[in-house]
């Protein structure tokens, strides 16, 4: 089940936790990836860990040129490009009225306008190929909000939105456009809370525990697969049943 | 009749999967040969890749029949 031989996968933000970890599922299934991310170092290490089939592809995706640079570069370097996995993502967190426009178009600019740039530039390949799968990692709070974080939801929110409708657009064409939605998952991150954070953030998840990188990896292997094929603008939330969505 | 009629013919013949002389000067992609507009990105992909040529996105939209796309492959390649 879920053999991924012979396909590329293209994915964003693999210096961090969630997405090293979603380039080690898709390589373990087969799979050749291209690990993208601002920080080279953590790439390296990453593509030494994996061996063969790996490829850094380094990329600020703040900066549209280079954005749409990438799939073009990733192709050169993978033959293609089958699968892209938009993980990538920032935060600037603020209160809303204090909120700049700065820090308001920093976030959607990476998180979703990336997203959009990167989708495009793959899809002319996966309609050559009548063959694709686009992933979009989004966030629960895109769904129910978080205070704060209004840039933030509004980012994760707008990439179910935009992944509906392309996957409307591409679907005849055998393309999938998905979205997972991951609730909260125990990253470097994570571990600077304090265990009395920890244990309230807990109490809110049904499943007492925060999820794993893996889990989200777990989900985005699914959605890769030939056997998702039937699968398309759907959300998988990956919370803990801490929003049953 | 051209070359280059005849390759941009054969690409619509191929991708929209209508007869021959159904693909005439004036017929209109969507509303005469049963595209869809997704099948007008993929035919303007494929001139693109038939004539080593790039057109951009605002022209592509302007190609509306057999007729636009000989034209514009005519003036641009």
């Amino acid at each position: 089940m879920f053999d991924l031989n012979g396909k590329a996968a293209l994915v964003t933000g693999a210096s961090g936790g969630i997405g090293a970890e979603i380039a080690r599922a898709l390589h373990a299934q087969g799979a050749t990836v291209g690990l993208s991310g601002t920080r080279e170092d953590p790439l390296q290490a990453l593509a030494g860990e994996l061996g063969e089939r790996a490829h850094v592809l380094p990329c600020n995706l703040g900066d549209a040129d280079a954005v749409t640079a990438l799939p073009k570069e990733a192709a050169a370097a993978m033959g293609s490009v089958d699968i892209l996995v938009n993980n990538a993502g920032i935060t600037r967190d603020n209160l809303f009225m204090r909120m700049s426009e700065e820090e308001w178009a920093d976030v959607l600019n990476v998180n979703l306008t990336s997203a959009f740039r990167l989708s495009k530039g793959v899809l002319r390949g996966m309609m050559k190929a009548r063959w694709g799968r686009i992933i979009n990692i989004s966030s629960i709070v895109g769904a129910t909000g978080n205070p704060g974080q209004g840039n933030y939801a509004a980012s994760k929110a707008g990439m179910v939105g935009m992944a509906k409708s392309l996957a409307y657009e591409v679907a005849s064409r055998n393309i999938t456009v998905n979205t997972v939605a991951p609730g909260f998952i125990a990253t470097p991150m994570t571990e600077k809370l304090t265990d009395d954070q920890k244990a309230k953030i807990n109490e809110q998840i049904p499943a007492g525990r925060m999820g794993t990188p893996a889990e989200i990896a777990a989900a985005c292997t699914y959605l890769a697969s030939e056997e998702a094929g039937y699968v398309t603008g759907a959300t998988l939330h990956v919370n803990g049943g801490m929003a049953m969505l | 009749m051209s070359d280059i009629e005849d390759r941009v013919r054969k690409k619509v013949v191929e991708h929209l999967g209508v007869e021959e002389d159904k693909v005439t000067e004036n017929a209109s992609f969507i509303d005469d040969l049963g595209a869809d507009s997704l099948d007008t990105v993929e035919l303007v992909m494929a001139f693109e890749e038939e004539f080593g040529i790039e057109i951009p996105d605002d022209a592509a939209e302007s190609i509306q029949t057999f007729g636009d796309a000989v034209n514009f492959i005519k003036s641009n390649s």
